[in-house]
């Protein structure tokens, strides 16, 4: 068994790796639309709020399943082609993106309105505003729920193994489909998961530790 | 994009959407009600408890909360059954597997209210002569309540859609239904609108049932 195990180790290494590249791809690509989204949502003319409303809302109140599955059956019967791992990556890159537009409403809504007040007092424009007070002072509101919520990420991406790309999930069951381990292989991966989430988890409180100063 | 909707195969088929929410709604009822009994006795349980059983009842919480639920599922439906000798569906086992998960969700949620109930409460409590049962149920307990409703209800709704995980061992759930019309029917662009309207209502109707008892709690004193 334990041989079979070690025989496959290259194999769920290369699932491993593509498991990291999908998640840093999302949370790269999320931070960079949610952000923009984030600031359109809270500082935007009507409009653009209303539509980044109910974005963020619609994609939030589905299962990322579902939203995986849409974009990647239905991307290619109104005619636009990706290949696989591109379309997991856009609709798992959509779901949080939503988050992480929430994120940056929180961490905003948490600055008191006396900064900002006090900012235009000294006449400071709004780019100045949100530059040199609110975003230095909300980043490390945003920055501990993001950086747990990058654990999602990670989880989120197992689901791509159902489009048929090769992560790590989609790695182990090819293994147990030869080998027929299912309990190793899948505690194997369990820890896996587990030890890089735990990583990132403990990163997160560490941080939230070191901001804990901020209060309301 | 010469794409035409056509809802007329979906509404044909609208018994196995219909049917899979149905299915949906009583997975995630059964398992949130065993992960509630799981979260509470724990939570409890943690509070109160020496340094082991607190490692315990944590391993338990950092583990389930950072492994895939997929992972889960397959590992309590195809790995579990070849080192234990138990049978049983597709259906009990993803019920048995979102238990354990929504446990652990559960566990930090409630542990999270027990710790922040005023120490003023249980002195007082203490004060009037309660036995330490007595506290826990009318004092800590309700207390904890109104605190951790908001968060509750967020984590139901997010268990709920949770459920579309289990399609992935072929449990006739509303994503499953979903997926059954997209491979037999083709009409997928409305076959997923339709769904993602189902699962937005959905979600919706429980957010606002959840509010309403978030109020009473909150009145009802």
């Amino acid at each position: 068994m334990l041989g079979q195990i070690a025989y496959a180790l290259p194999f769920l290494a290369q699932g491993f790796a593509l498991t990291l590249w999908v998640s840093l791809l999302v949370v790269v690509l999320s931070l960079v639309a949610g952000v923009i989204l984030g600031v359109g949502l809270v500082y935007g003319p009507a409009p653009i709020r209303w539509a980044v409303r109910i974005f963020s809302d619609t994609i939030r109140g589905i299962p990322i399943l579902v939203l995986i599955f849409f974009v990647y059956y239905g991307l290619p019967a109104v005619g636009v082609h990706l290949q696989s791992f591109w379309a997991a990556v856009l609709a798992l890159t959509l779901f949080k993106t939503a988050q992480v537009v929430e994120y940056l409403r929180g961490a905003v809504a948490s600055i008191p309105k006396g900064q900002s007040e006090a900012a235009m007092a000294i006449g400071l424009t709004f780019r100045q505003r949100l530059a040199y007070v609110i975003f230095p002072q909300a980043f490390r509101r945003f920055l501990p729920p993001w950086i747990n919520g990058v654990t999602d990420a990670v989880k989120g991406s197992a689901l791509v193994s159902l489009l048929g790309i090769t992560d790590l999930m989609q790695a182990i069951n090819q293994v147990i489909g030869r080998t027929y381990e299912a309990m190793p292989l899948y505690i194997l991966g369990a820890l896996i998961y587990f030890a890089v989430n735990y990583a990132l988890s403990y990163a997160s409180r560490r941080l939230e530790r070191r901001f804990a100063f901020i209060r309301d | 994009m010469g794409y035409t909707l056509n809802f007329n195969l979906i509404w044909r088929h609208f018994d196995k959407l219909w049917g899979g929410l149905l299915l949906s709604l009583e997975l995630a009822v059964i398992s949130i009600a065993i992960g509630i009994v799981i979260g509470l006795v724990l939570a409890v349980w943690y509070v109160s408890a020496g340094r082991v059983v607190r490692g315990i009842i944590a391993a338990y919480v950092e583990f389930i909360r950072n492994v895939p639920l997929i992972l889960l599922v397959y590992l309590v439906f195809y790995g579990l059954p070849t080192v234990v000798d138990l049978v049983y569906s597709a259906q009990t086992s993803f019920v048995a597997t979102l238990a354990l998960y929504s446990g652990a969700y559960l566990v930090e949620v409630f542990r999270s209210g027990l710790e922040a109930v005023p120490r003023g409460q249980l002195d007082a409590g203490k004060a009037i002569g309660l036995t330490p049962w007595q506290r826990l149920i009318h004092v800590r307990l309700p207390t904890m309540m109104r605190i951790t409703l908001p968060a509750l209800s967020n984590t139901f709704i997010s268990l709920f859609k949770d459920t579309s995980v289990a399609s992935v061992i072929s449990v006739p759930e509303l994503t499953y239904g979903a997926q059954w019309i997209n491979f037999n029917t083709f009409r997928i662009v409305e076959v997923y609108l339709v769904v993602t309207a189902m699962y937005l209502m959905t979600g919706y109707i429980l957010l606002f049932a959840l509010r309403l008892v978030e109020r009473w709690y909150r009145t009802a004193r």
